[in-house]
Formats: structure tokens, sequence, C-alpha cells
């Protein structure tokens, strides 16, 4: 993987990422990148199960929920150092979805979309009633917790070159699994799971593993996000508005590759904090979600990446 | 003799209908076996049976010793059973290279990647797809997607390989094509079941040839036999009293010396 | 013991209202193998039209039943060529995409204009009581329109041109093209009534139960699992699931928390699929 350029174009970026907020202190600038990390963790992730093997999971928000339920219950209730509570996050969710993923990934395109959704709702059902973990209240945590990374104010450092490192761990993972033997199963069972079937592609067992993968960082950066806001609680933990824009991202960028869904959450990201700060349009961010998704569905269904590697095909060769 | 594959008293129920009745043959190493038989009468069925898209109601299914009796396709493809369809089913968006790559990598070596990718080019030569491997399996013409269908099968490195109607909408030259390569493939050691109603074709590929009708054995044994037996000719053209006639001719004729 | 089967009396009035919206959303998938998943917010636009509609009128709500019918129609057909038209012959999973997004783009509309307000009609209509348990009237009403349209619909589809020409579509599009039945124009009609269903089923739903504009995904889920249940593209099928469901509910309602309600049928929906992965009453290719 080293000798391969695009190995070290995320790398580039990567390095971006982590070196212009430090250039003057820019802390608005750390806060956007941050945000831009997590869409770009969320999205790429979700592409493992969209893009590759052609499931459409719109309930990926569970593992971003759920890893923000582990991490902060464990910071706050059991002082867990952030690291150890983080890597357990990771693990607990990555596990839990094999135990959802045994009941649907059975079912085939369209069935399993809409029992991700269902999931979402009973996980919320579940933890709005489940007092150990605030009901639908949700769970304060106490500032004592960022002593350990030398306070509040570097915590957001320590906080946001964590994110760096997941989105970059997201990047490598969806690149690796995309050039690797593995990759090659799940793409094929996305052109035709049948067929894939026939040809010796062990299915259950390569859905049940994407399924379970494409949870684990999900769930470190949901740790992450809800430890940085000190307070969680169903409603957000939950909110299906993430899982949904994190499908437009991966459509938008061009399903099934790597640059693509980057490129995808970077532009969706400055689009969404535009939109945010119109007061003309703020209520209308699902609209426009929606209206773009249409739009790419209907007229480019190949996304950015389709429309780049039609202009220039030399490019498919060294970006995935 | 131990036979490659053995099927042992196969049956299949759709609903009402029994696709595929009390089935029993066996399949020696190194032979082409026929399957002829008319529209509707289990042939594709019984592919789907021995390489596990359906479960047989009742009967054995034997491979190499092995009992593979409803085990699911990838299990099956493991075993060293490859096959290619009636209506190809490409992986679309895939190169040639890359199609043929998973029936490498997934098939009976269950090869890693790099090495995968050799046994492709390799396959994709055998059917004459090596000058393509780029091209993106939706862009090749119906014959360059038979023979993509060919060329993934073979790239699993089969020991069995199971041909459905390979030969369906191709032109002479391609036919020609197609079985010198079918031979070729056969004379490398591998064991070929095919489906086949171009009589021409099948009856000069095949060492030996069953006749399936409703789902029954009806006939077995050389092309030549099978071409004479009166049962399968009545089968072909449908005329119930032209069997017992050809018998007659036939005893009136040997009668006559 | 008799108020338990009060209640699930009433829930099988309720479930034939279910029954009629998930034949809206088994139409559609039997004619054309497209789950519209605007399916939820059709309904609620069914709930809000009779809410404008007999406010601005003053009506009584009833009355709103043909224009709603006529007018989702029209909504429907407009939703074919919008959203459903070029995802003929793409993958399932992008007519599952185009529908998704035109579901965004209508919330993300009601919630800006209706916000999460809560939406109540009023309707004084005599119950039937029998013992100590009255049926609402609505209740009864509501159930008696469903089962007559859910009849009208069957006769349509069996006894008229159009419907056997709709039923030739789902059970083979090309063989159907072939004879000369003009196939594009069958799946928008198919969409049109598909969201006519559900549009009329919303509106009987509103005199029913108090809603707001995110109401939709409840009934979209339970229109779903009436469709496991009774079968993909099988009208008949699925206002028999309906009966079911509501029967379900009114077993379960008096013991469970409504929360839970929904839960609850998520986890049928799931269970059922993996034993049944067409549905129970599974006849594809046929309506």
């Amino acid at each position: 993987m080293l000798r391969r350029p695009f190995f070290w174009i995320i790398a580039l970026v990567v390095a971006a990422f982590v070196v212009s907020p430090l250039i003057g202190n820019d802390v608005q600038l750390r806060e956007s990148l941050a945000l831009a990390a997590v869409y770009i963790t969320l999205a790429s992730n979700l592409n493992l199960m969209l893009g590759y093997a052609g499931y459409i999971n719109f309930g990926s928000i569970v593992f971003f929920g759920l890893g923000g339920y582990i991490c902060v219950w464990l910071v706050d209730a059991h002082h867990w150092p952030l690291a150890a509570s983080l890597l357990a996050t990771g693990i607990g969710v990555s596990a839990l979805s094999l135990v959802f993923g045994f009941g649907i990934l059975r079912l085939r395109g369209p069935f399993f979309a809409l029992s991700t959704i269902g999931i979402v709702e009973g996980v919320q059902a579940f933890v709005e009633n489940f007092q150990p973990w605030g009901g639908s209240s949700g769970i304060y945590i106490s500032p004592e917790v960022f002593a350990p990374l030398g306070g509040p104010g570097p915590a957001l450092w320590v906080i946001y070159f964590l994110f760096v490192a997941v989105m970059a761990a997201s990047l490598y993972l969806s690149y690796g699994i995309k050039i690797s033997k593995f990759g090659l199963g799940l793409l094929a069972i996305g052109q035709n799971e049948d067929a894939a079937a026939i040809l010796g592609v062990p299915t259950p067992r390569y859905k049940a593993l994407c399924y379970s993968a494409s949870a684990f960082l999900p769930a470190i950066a949901g740790g992450l996000y809800f430890f940085k806001a000190a307070f969680i609680q169903p409603s957000d933990a939950f909110d299906l508005t993430l899982s949904t824009e994190a499908i437009v991202i991966c459509m938008l960028g061009g399903q099934g590759t790597v640059t693509g869904v980057a490129l995808g959450a970077y532009l969706y990201e400055e689009l969404r904090g535009y939109l945010l700060i119109s007061s003309t349009f703020s209520n209308f961010q699902l609209v426009i979600a929606g209206a773009l998704l249409l739009v790419i569905v209907l007229f480019f269904p190949s996304g950015l990446m389709g429309f780049i590697y039609d202009r220039f095909p030399r490019l498919q060769k060294v970006l995935e | 003799m131990t036979a490659l594959l053995e099927l042992d008293r196969v049956s299949k129920r759709f609903g009402g209908l029994l696709a595929v009745n009390n089935l029993s043959f066996a399949m020696r190493e190194g032979e082409i076996l026929g399957l002829i038989g008319p529209n509707g009468a289990g042939k594709s069925t019984l592919f789907n049976l021995i390489n596990g898209v359906f479960t047989p109601n009742s009967g054995r299914i034997v491979f190499n010793g092995v009992d593979i009796t409803g085990e699911r396709p990838f299990m099956v493809a493991r075993h060293g059973i490859a096959r290619t369809h009636q209506i190809v089913q490409p992986l679309t968006n895939m190169t040639v290279l890359e199609n043929c790559a998973v029936g490498a990598c997934f098939g009976r070596e269950n090869l890693p990647l790099h090495r995968a990718t050799a046994a492709a080019r390799e396959a994709a030569t055998v059917v004459g797809l090596d000058d393509r491997l780029h091209a993106l399996a939706l862009n090749l013409t119906i014959a360059g997607k038979k023979r993509l269908e060919l060329a993934r099968a073979l790239a699993a490195q089969p020991k069995l390989l199971l041909l459905d109607e390979v030969l369906a909408g191709l032109n002479p030259t391609e036919i020609e094509h197609m079985i010198a390569v079918i031979r070729r493939i056969r004379d490398s050691g591998v064991t070929i079941l095919i489906i086949e109603h171009l009589m021409q074709a099948i009856m000069s590929l095949s060492d030996r040839i069953v006749v399936l009708n409703y789902g029954e054995k009806l006939a077995e044994g050389a092309p030549a036999e099978v071409a004479r037996d009166p049962q399968v000719i009545e089968a072909y053209l449908g005329d119930p009293k032209l069997a017992a006639e050809l018998e007659g001719k036939d005893e009136g004729s040997a009668a006559h010396g | 013991m008799f108020g338990i089967i009060a209640s699930i009396i009433d829930g099988v009035l309720v479930g034939l209202v279910y029954g009629l919206a998930a034949m809206g959303l088994t139409l559609i998938w039997g004619v054309m193998d497209v789950i519209n998943l605007t399916h939820g917010t059709m309904i609620v636009a069914g709930m809000m039209a009779l809410y404008l509609i007999s406010g601005a009128l003053g009506v009584s709500p009833y009355f709103t039943l043909p224009p709603i019918l006529i007018g989702g129609f029209f909504v429907g057909v407009a939703l074919y060529w919008v959203a459903v038209h070029r995802m003929m012959g793409r993958p399932p999973l992008m007519s599952l995409l185009s529908t998704f997004s035109v579901n965004l783009i209508l919330v993300g509309l009601g919630t800006a204009v209706w916000g999460t307000a809560l939406f109540n009609v009023e309707v004084s209509l005599p119950g039937l009581t029998i013992d100590r348990y009255t049926f609402p009237g609505p209740h009864i009403l509501a159930a008696v329109l469903a089962a007559v349209i859910a009849s009208l619909l069957y006769a349509f589809l069996h006894y008229t041109r159009l419907g056997k020409a709709l039923r030739a579509v789902a059970n083979n599009r090309e063989a159907a093209e072939l004879v000369g039945i003009p196939t594009t124009r069958v799946l928008a009609i198919a969409v049109g009534c598909g969201v006519a269903l559900a549009g009329v089923s919303g509106m009987l739903i509103g005199t029913l139960f108090p809603f707001t504009i995110l109401s939709g995904d409840g009934y979209q889920l339970k229109s779903f699992v009436v469709t496991v249940l009774g079968g993909f593209g099988n009208p008949v099928g699925a206002l028999m699931g309906g009966v079911a469901l509501g029967l379900l509910e009114g077993a379960v309602t008096p013991f469970v928390p409504v929360s839970w309600t929904l839960v609850i049928e998520f986890v049928l929906f799931v269970l059922v699929l993996i034993a049944f992965p067409g549905g129970v009453f599974a006849r594809r290719g046929t309506l």
C-alpha cells in the first residue's frame, strides 16, 4: 500500500487537517475542520456498506449515538480515562452491531434498509427508558473529566487531533478494504449478490464483517463528539438527520470511491455551514439535502467522481 | 470407477410442479457429459440443485466423495464446482480482469489477491479476452459476456464445470471458437457437464449424453445411441405414436437383415 | 374479559384503515417493484388536507374524502414523473433513494411551515354502545369507508380494462408492452392510485387520532408491517394484514405503554421477514 500514490494523497490531506488550524491558533477553523472530519468519518464508513456492498444503511447514526452513550457513561459513571473508553466503545458497538446484523443482514436490499431505521427507533426507545443512562433526560458530564487532558482549553485540541486520527483511520480503512480481497468480494456482492455467492464469495460472513467494520470508527467518533459536548440525550444521539446527510454525501461524492466521499463531505459541510448562517435557509436544511439527493440520483448517480472520471479518465489510476 | 459427481434419486418440487423427478446419474472425471431435453425439462433446475441455489426435496448429490446436498452456493464453489448461466450474470461495473479475479479469489484455490490476478489473466487468455482485460463488463458484446462468464468460472480452477447454454446467441464463427475452447478446457483436466440446444455441437463435444424430459431421465448413453433412441425422438418431435412406429420400423428392418 | 374483546374489535375497525393505507403501498410495489418512501408523508398530507379543507370550508370532515382521493391521485402521478419514471430499469435501491429524497423535501417543507404542532380534527358522531363499552362512531364509519374503498379498488383491478392492464403490467411489464398496453401511463396511474389510497387513509386516520407533520413515520412502519404480513403486491392480503395488525394492537395496547407499540411492530416486521422473505402470503407477480 505504501507504494501507491493514493496512500500519500490521504497522508497529505490528514497533514493538512493537522497543520492548518495550528497556524495562528485558528480556533474557528479547527471547529469547522472537526465537523468536516466527523462527516468524513461517518460517510466513509457508511460507504463500506453502501458503496461497496450495495446495502443502504439508513440508520448508521445508531453506531454514533451508542458510541456516544457508552463512552460518556464509562467516563462519567466509571471514571475511565478517555483513551480506554474510546477503545471499549469501538469494540462494544462493533460487537453489538454483529448482534443486530445477525437479524437484519439476511434481509435483502430495501428490507435491510428499512430495518436499519427500525433499529434506530428501537434503540432510542430503549435508551429513553434506560435509567442508568439517564433515560430521556440524558447524561451530563462534570467538567473534571477534562482535567487529565490539561483543562477544557487544551482538551479541545486533544479532541480535535483525535477526530483527525479517527478520520485518517476511516480513510485508510476504506482504501485498504477497497484494494484487498475482502473488498473485491464486497464489490462483487454489490454488483450481483447471487452471482457473487455462486462464485464462492462467503456472503453472510462478508456482510457481517462489513457491517461490523462500518460501526467501529463511527462509534469512536460518537464517543469523542459527545464527550466534547459534555452532554448526551437520546433525541440528539439518535437523530436520523446525520445518517441521512451521510447518505447524501456518499451519493454526492460518488458512492464506492474513497476520494469522492471525502470530497463530498467537505463540500456538503461547507454548504451546510452557509445554509445555517443564512436566515432564509436555516429551516430548510433537510429540504436542501433532499433536493440535492434527488438531483444526484436522477441525473448524476455516479456523483462527483463519476463526473470527474468521465472528463479525466487517467485520474482513475491514481485516485480511488 | 469412482464418480466425480453422483446424483442419487434427486427430486425437486416447486409447489405443484415436480421439476426434477428421481434423477440419478454419475460422471467420471475428465468426461464431457451433455444434458439435453426439451424446454422445461428441468436442466437448469438441475444445475441449480448441483451448485446449491436450490435444495433438493429428496435425494443426494455427492461430489468427489463429499455429500454436498443442500450446501450453500459459496460452499459448493469451494469444493471446486463452477458454472456459467444461461442468462449471463456479469458483475457489470467491474472490468473483465476484476470479474475473473473474483472467480479466482473465491473458487477452489481460494487465492490471495495478487495470485488471483495472475490466474484471472490466464483464464481470460484461454477464452480469448486477454485483449480486453480492462474493459468494463457492461461494455462487452453478448459474445464477449459469454466468454467472460466462462473465463470467470475457469479462473476458479474448478474440477467440475457446469456450462448452461454457453453457445446460445453466438454466430457460427463464435460457436466454433467456443467449442475449441471447451475442448481445450477438458484437455486441461476439467470435467464438464454441458446443457446445450445446438444438437450438432453437443453431440460432437460430449462423450456421453443424458436426456431429460419432464424432470426424468429419458435416456443415457453415447451420442449416437441416444440420437437413435425412439423415445428421445418422440420427446423432441412430440408425436406419441412415433416411438412405436420407429420401433416397429427398426424391428422390421432387423428382421429383413 | 369483555374489555379485551372490545379493544380487539376496536383494533379490527382501525386495522381496516391501516389495511387501506397498506393497499396503497403494496399496489405500487406490486406493479413496479418500487417502495414508495413518501408513503408516510402522503398519509400525513391526507391528514393535513382533512384539517385544512374541513376547517376552511366548515363542512363535515367526511366531505373531504372525494377531493382528497382525487387530489391524491394527481399528486401521485406527479410523484411518478418526478421521482419514479427515470428509475425504471435502474437497480431498485435507486428508486428507494429517489422516493426517500422526495420525502426529505416534503417533510422539510412541512416542518418549516407547520413545525411540530399537534393537530386534532373534531368529529362528532354517535357511537355504538354495547354493555359498558362504546365503539366510537368515527371508528365505525372509518372502517366502513375503508372497506368500501377497498372493495372499489378490487372491483377496479378485476373488472375494468384499466385495472386489468395494471395487473398485466404487474405480472410482466415487457409482455404487457408487447400486447399494446401503454405501460408508462399505467405505471403513472398505479402510483396515482397508491398515493390516493395513502391520502384517503390519512384522512380517515385524521378523524380518529390527533397528528403532527412527523406522524407519517409511525403509519408508514405500520403499512410496511401490514404489507409484509399480507404479501407484497397483494391488495386483498393488505386488507387482511391490516385487520391482523389492528387485532394485535387491540390485544396489546391495554398492557403496554404506547411508546413501545412501534418497537414491537418493528420487531414483528423483521421477524416475519426473516421467516417469510416474501411476506406471509407472497404472490409475486400477481395483483
